[in-house]
């Protein structure tokens, strides 16, 4: 879907005031991500309630994790503010850095998956249990939206390395710090809904 | 017609000029990877035509085998190959072909076709936008339906089949290959055709609601809008918060199918051995699936709605009654939509309060519609109305939404619900109120804007002869399986003959599948009638029903910008239609009240 946010094929020459086309663009993008995990919770909590349910540890290092995205938020946040004080090596870094603690995160997801799977929690196949399948999908289905977001980080980190993004063009920028947000924020919501239903 | 064309493109050049080099068009950017929204529309009705006549053929073949279950088909051989032996029909295609005709019908047609088609076409125009939002996003949009129904495609040509367990696709059915034969890569394809389907109208949708809500021309505010666009607005709404769901229904599905889980799936045994499943609740599917699937039906209705409410109108020569109530009655529907989903579960074993909730919001949608069907028909009253080919399909469109929207307050009781549920009875209430009430909405578009489309119009009397024989038709088909389905006739059989208490009805199946063969046929005179309007149709004039809409300011053929000079402004709403003391019995959005003083109204005198 982040294809779709290849700036510059919008015709600037008709925008009306108010929000930019791509933005409220994006936001609807959001909204359809919000509803697809909407579907995925009340499925977890409906299916829950049926019983048959296999409880087990949350891995320690999903806490970790909520950590690392939620410190890369304010990263991402530290680089816009420089974009528009057209500080364009502090927007460097923090990008850079942005992206890191989202790798980082990943790398995080994925060895709680493995804690998981040391766990006899499995993903699939004959010991499964919904509990544990439904863990993966949560963390999977937003792993792969945070890696779409990371594409977004390093296609803005190559238009600031040949100086389009500064305070005259933010547009970028400002695209990437709302999803990338809105990642943290849902991963915030799915590690809040699991540490209470579970 | 060509130095429209020039115009157009020097004034494009002149809104490019800050941007990019200017080029030429070549072949493939302007017709195949284009990013006007008006070929796009095009490109959706195109491929929609295509598939509407693959899922009435489909519908045709299982009609074949209900109408004459004694007889042979061997002549079918040369196309069916090894889905008919000996004469006989497949049961396993039999399945299959009902399965394809739902899909089809209702993703590909009336939702791509339907809302694809006149949402790109008349959302630019109407607004006084020169394009889409994203045209990239767009054109991106119907790459990935045509990818998506290429996939479907090809599923109907496999040697296992395509997907057999109905358009619904429960599980377990479904989520195992050794069920039936069209499980196995028959429902593989289907689900990742679904999902680029889903991927395609979301990133469609994203682009209207954005276009709707930003790019709108000068004075043209909310309540100036034409019902159509407040029709095509809610729709992409709905599509937005319903088809993720059914994508995140359709990914479980898949780790279900294919990667060993246990979503849907519990205790089942095949061939008396138990499957390793466990934990898995196939009720779970059906919630989420009519989560979408409900608001679904509307997003095939309401673009039908909208584009009624503009014939209507345009051809009553009045304006329309009730527009708040108009836009006020499709939120309500709207809202609706999203808070009865379970009626379609009643005999799945859930709550029977629940169902007495989702009884009651489901009858609650009569009042909306109710309110829609009034405003329609006082419109019609004492109006000045030309009976143009789309606005006999206009006035069909309401008069079958009403047939078949009565037998809903039927259905939507649990009680009743539980005798009607899986007959005849169903299949006839959908039909007629989305089915062919849907396709006429999108009949009434095509004649309607075939001369904004294609700068000629459609000749009436093939219109008349097809609106004439499809409405009859329609009626033959669907008002008998009313009766069958009371009877306990149940949908999906093949072969019905095998019990005693439906052998009577063997001539009233008779008779339904020659109405549906007629009304099959009958679609062969509006093909001739399209294509070949396209070619050799009489010429149009700019603006040939003198509607009010912008689109009909636009010259002939718009070039891509649309409006060869600046936008168009918008002074007024769209149904000023036989104002009195106006010197014409329509005013243009774009004149200003200073022009029109003899026909202002008090209040409007504020505004010349």
């Amino acid at each position: 879907m982040d294809l779709a946010m290849v700036p510059g094929t919008f015709n600037e020459e008709t925008k009306s005031a108010g929000v930019h086309p791509l933005k409220f663009a994006l936001i609807l993008i959001i909204v359809s991500i919000v509803m697809m995990f909407a579907a995925f919770t009340s499925a977890y909590i409906v299916r829950r309630a049926e019983g048959n349910w296999l409880e087990f540890e949350l891995p320690n290092i999903l806490f970790i994790d909520t950590v690392i995205i939620l410190l890369s938020s304010v990263s991402m946040q530290w680089a816009y503010f420089a974009a528009r004080n057209n500080k364009l090596g502090v927007l460097k870094t923090m990008l850079l850095l942005t992206f890191g603690l989202g790798v980082a995160f990943l790398a995080g997801q994925f060895d709680g998956w493995a804690e998981l799977v040391r766990n006899n929690v499995f993903f699939g196949g004959t010991e499964s249990n919904p509990a544990g399948s439904f863990l993966y999908v949560l963390t999977g289905v937003h792993g792969f939206h945070l890696i779409s977001g990371l594409i977004f980080i390093l296609a803005v980190l190559i238009a600031s390395f040949r100086y389009k993004v500064h305070s005259k063009n933010m547009l970028r920028i400002q695209l990437c710090t709302i999803y990338w947000h809105f990642l943290g924020a849902l991963w915030l919501y799915l590690y809040i809904f699991l540490r209470i239903n579970h | 017609m060509s130095s429209t064309n020039i115009s157009t493109h020097e004034v494009h050049h002149d809104v490019h000029e800050e941007h990019e080099h200017h080029h030429e068009q070549n072949f493939i950017e302007k017709y195949i990877f284009s990013q006007d929204h008006k070929v796009i529309a095009k490109q959706f009705l195109f491929t929609g035509i295509f598939w509407a006549f693959v899922g009435g053929f489909l519908s045709i073949l299982f009609r074949l085998q209900l109408g004459w279950p004694q007889a042979t088909f061997t002549f079918l051989e040369p196309i069916l190959g090894g889905w008919v032996e000996n004469g006989k029909l497949s049961t396993e295609f039999y399945l299959a072909m009902v399965t394809m005709h739902g899909t089809i019908m209702v993703f590909f047609v009336l939702t791509a076709g339907l809302s694809g088609t006149f949402a790109n076409f008349l959302i630019p125009l109407q607004i006084g936008a020169r394009d889409m939002a994203s045209g990239f996003m767009n054109m991106l949009s119907f790459w990935i339906f045509f990818l998506s129904s290429i996939i479907l495609l090809t599923s109907l040509f496999i040697e296992t089949g395509p997907a057999s367990g109905g358009w619904t696709v429960y599980p377990p059915l479904s989520a195992l290959p050794q069920a039936m034969p069209g499980s196995g890569l028959g429902m593989t394809l289907w689900l990742v055709s679904m999902a680029l389907f889903i991927v395609s109208q979301l990133l469609g949708g994203v682009n209207y609601i954005t276009t709707i809500i930003n790019l709108r021309t000068k004075g043209m505010s909310m309540t100036k809008l034409p019902l159509t666009i407040w029709a095509l607005f809610l729709t992409a709404v709905l599509g937005l918060l319903a088809f993720p769901v059914l994508f995140s229904a359709a990914l479980l599905l898949i780790f279900d199918r294919s990667f060993g889980t246990s979503f849907y799936l519990s205790d089942i045994f095949i061939a008396g051995e138990a499957l390793a499943n466990t934990g898995g609740s196939p009720v779970l599917f059906q919630h989420l699936f009519w989560f979408l699937g409900h608001p679904e039906v509307y997003i095939v209705i309401m673009p039908a709605m909208g584009l009624v409410s503009e014939v209507i109108t345009t051809n009553s020569r009045k304006p329309i009654f009730g527009y708040r109530a108009m836009i006020g009655s499709l939120m309500g529907i709207s809202v609706l939509s999203f808070v009865v989903w379970a009626h379609h579960m009643f005999v799945s074993g859930m709550n029977p309060f629940l169902g007495s909730v989702f009884m009651f919001l489901t009858l609650i949608i009569a009042v909306p519609s109710a309110v829609k069907v009034f405003n329609w028909l006082a419109t019609l009253w004492r109006g000045n109305i030309r009976f143009s080919t789309a606005m006999l399909f206009a006035i069909g469109f309401v008069s079958l939404f009403i047939s078949g929207g009565l037998t809903g307050i039927i259905l939507g009781n649990s009680a009743l619900d539980i005798h009607l549920h899986d007959t005849y009875f169903v299949i006839a209430h959908f039909h007629l109120v989305m089915g062919a009430a849907a396709f006429f909405g999108m009949f009434t578009g095509v004649y309607h804007w075939f001369p904004k489309m294609f700068g000629r119009m459609m000749d009436e009397k093939l219109g008349f002869i097809h609106f004439w024989l499809t409405f009859i038709a329609v009626y033959l088909v669907f008002m008998p399986m009313h009766y069958l389905g009371i009877a306990g006739f149940p949908r999906r059989y093949y072969s019905w003959t095998g019990f005693e208490a439906f052998n009577m009805f063997a001539d009233m199946n008779t008779f339904i599948s020659i109405s549906a063969i007629i009304g099959f046929s009958a679609q062969f005179i509006f093909l001739f009638n399209f294509i070949y309007s396209i070619f050799k149709g009489r010429r149009s004039t700019p603006n040939p029903w003198h509607s009010n809409t912008l689109e009909w300011t636009t010259p002939v053929l718009p070039g891509h910008g649309n409006w060869p000079g600046p936008l168009p402004v918008v002074y007024r709403w769209p149904y000023d239609y036989s104002k009195p003391g106006a010197v014409e019995d329509y005013i243009p959005q774009t004149v200003p009240f200073s022009e029109t003083q003899s026909s202002n109204f008090p209040h409007e005198k504020d505004l010349e």
